[in-house]
Order: structure tokens, then C-alpha cells, then sequence
């Protein structure tokens, strides 16, 4: 009886170990990708993408910012009114900490706004600029 | 922010128009404890109600479910595309409890009310959800606090317990 429940929580261990990215491993990662030094990363060109204004639908303008709020420690709104917990890592320490995660909220979010992905550079530029909110 | 409000008060306005076209003559028994099927599934839970409420299966028929889950790059306007295993994990989720799959009384009643070619993207659309909301002033939809008919929240307090009684309708100033 003993056996298995080890087993098992050792699988569970092991499964929390491997999702436990931190937003320095994956900037790494999308700096990599870029082809450049994580210290080519720029916080500034993260906050741009955050703020700039994009057509969106009917004739309004939609940014980051829409949802997340000007100011991404406070918690945002999804368009149908649901809370979204804040996006940066000093609010809510669970940002940043799934790869996957982070790369299925880019990839929806990109398009949403840029209507185009984003590149390895900005993704490591956004969360270059999020994770040194204090 | 604004302009985004201002885009969600033009949906809104659309779709409240929508609805009335469907509004039927009251007929429909209110109160009758509706609450929604039980139902726990992990994917469902956590990737539907990253956005919104996890709306229940058996409001929708399969072929309306199929139809969704097939078109979420473009999911009323937004991009909710899934890895393509956590998408059929949803489906087969909703395919097994969908309103007219037999497994829930409340399926039964909106499948009573749905053509049988009928494949609704929206559960507002359903002659089910017009004729629950007949009662529901005009002006109440597009209330700031409300935002749009997809948030249940706004009005019924129990929502997200699945709970859609009369009794717990709060609807907001």
C-alpha cells in the first residue's frame, strides 16, 4: 500500500520540478531563440509592446493594457468581466513559472492584439519588463 | 480601456436585440431549482474558465459543442486556441455531457425548445436561455456591472457553483 502512494507522489514531485520555470529561465529561453545575450533584452522595448495601441475590432484601439489594466500589479478584467490575476511576478508570484502556459497566453494574445505572433525578442523583452516591477 | 467598454456596449447592444427577436411568450416554469449538472473535469474547469465562466455542457447540443471547439482560434473575436490534445480532451468532455446526450434533465429541457439541425455558437441564442430571461428588463444587459450576457456572474450569485435559481438572481444597479 505504502509502495505506490511513494510512487505516486514521487511522479507528482518530480511533475512540479519540471513545470518550475522562473522568469529568468525563460527569458534565457526566448533570448536563445532570438539569437542574442539575455543582457540584449530590453525592459524598456517590453513595456512599449505593453502600452502601444493596435486597431481592434469596430473601430477601437486594444492593447495589453485593455485587460491587464495600465498597471500590470493590478488584477484585469477578461471582456466578458471575469478577474485576471495580476501579470506581474511581485502580485502574483505564479506568473511566469509554466512554459507552456506562458507560450499559450503569447500566442493568443499576440495575435488578439498584433494580429501576428510574437518574436523570441519580444517575449523576452515583456517579461524583461515585468519581472523587474517592484 | 474606454474604447474597449465602449466596443463591449455596441456586442452588447447587438446581442440584446438578437434576444428579443427570439423572445417567446412566457411559458417557460420558472423556478424550478435549476441547477446545473455536477460535473468536475480538469481541462474543462481550468482552460474554459481561464476567461469566463465554465459554462455547462448541457446548455449546448453536441453539434454546437463541435462546432465551438473546432473554431477557437477565432472564439467571438478572440483567440483561445488549445494544443491539440487538451481541445479533444474538452470536446469528448462536452460531446459526453451535452444537452442532448440524455445525461442531465436540464439537456432535456433545452433540446425542447431547439430545432432538431439546430447548432447555436452562443447559449444566449437558445430559445431555453431567451425564454429564462423574458423577464429580464432591456437595460439591464448592458449595465456596466453586468458587461455582456456571457457573464451569469453578474446576476446569479451561485453561478460559479453551478447554482441558477431564482432565488439567488441579484440582478445589479
Amino acid at each position: 500500500m505504502i509502495k505506490p502512494l511513494a510512487l505516486t507522489m514521487l511522479a507528482l514531485m518530480s511533475a512540479s520540478v519540471a513545470a518550475a520555470d522562473t522568469p529568468a529561465t525563460l527569458m534565457a529561453h526566448f533570448a536563445q531563440q532570438a539569437g542574442s545575450p539575455v543582457s540584449a533584452l530590453s525592459a524598456a522595448r517590453g513595456e512599449t509592446l505593453y502600452r502601444s495601441e493596435h486597431p481592434g475590432r469596430a473601430g477601437t484601439s486594444v492593447s495589453c493594457a485593455s485587460c491587464h489594466t495600465a498597471n500590470p500589479k493590478q488584477p484585469g478584467r477578461t471582456r466578458v468581466g471575469k478577474r485576471i490575476e495580476p501579470l506581474a511576478p511581485a502580485a502574483n508570484p505564479q506568473r511566469f513559472s509554466d512554459a507552456a502556459q506562458v507560450e499559450k497566453w503569447f500566442r493568443r494574445n499576440c495575435q488578439d492584439v498584433l494580429k501576428r505572433e510574437c518574436s523570441a525578442q519580444e517575449k523576452g523583452d515583456f517579461i524583461a519588463w515585468l519581472s523587474q516591477l517592484k | 480601456m474606454n474604447t474597449l467598454l465602449r466596443g463591449i456596449g455596441v456586442l452588447t447592444a447587438v446581442g440584446t436585440v438578437t434576444l428579443l427577436a427570439f423572445s417567446l411568450p412566457s411559458g417557460e416554469a420558472h423556478g424550478d431549482g435549476d441547477v446545473m449538472p455536477r460535473l468536475t473535469h480538469k481541462n474543462w474547469q481550468q482552460e474554459c474558465a481561464s476567461c469566463h465562466l465554465a459554462y455547462s455542457p448541457a446548455l449546448l447540443p453536441r453539434a454546437s459543442w463541435q462546432r465551438l471547439m473546432g473554431g477557437l482560434d477565432d472564439h467571438f473575436g478572440d483567440n483561445a486556441s488549445l494544443d491539440p490534445a487538451t481541445q479533444a480532451d474538452i470536446l469528448r468532455f462536452l460531446e459526453a455531457n451535452a444537452a442532448d446526450s440524455g445525461a442531465s434533465q436540464i439537456g432535456s429541457r433545452v433540446m425542447r425548445r431547439m430545432g432538431a439541425k439546430d447548432a447555436p455558437l452562443r447559449i444566449t441564442e437558445t430559445r431555453w436561455f431567451v425564454g429564462k430571461h423574458d423577464e429580464v428588463p432591456r437595460t439591464a444587459w448592458s449595465r456596466k456591472s453586468v458587461g455582456s450576457a456571457a457573464n451569469c456572474a453578474a446576476c446569479h450569485s451561485k453561478a460559479d457553483k453551478g447554482v441558477f435559481d431564482d432565488d439567488s438572481v441579484r440582478v445589479p444597479k
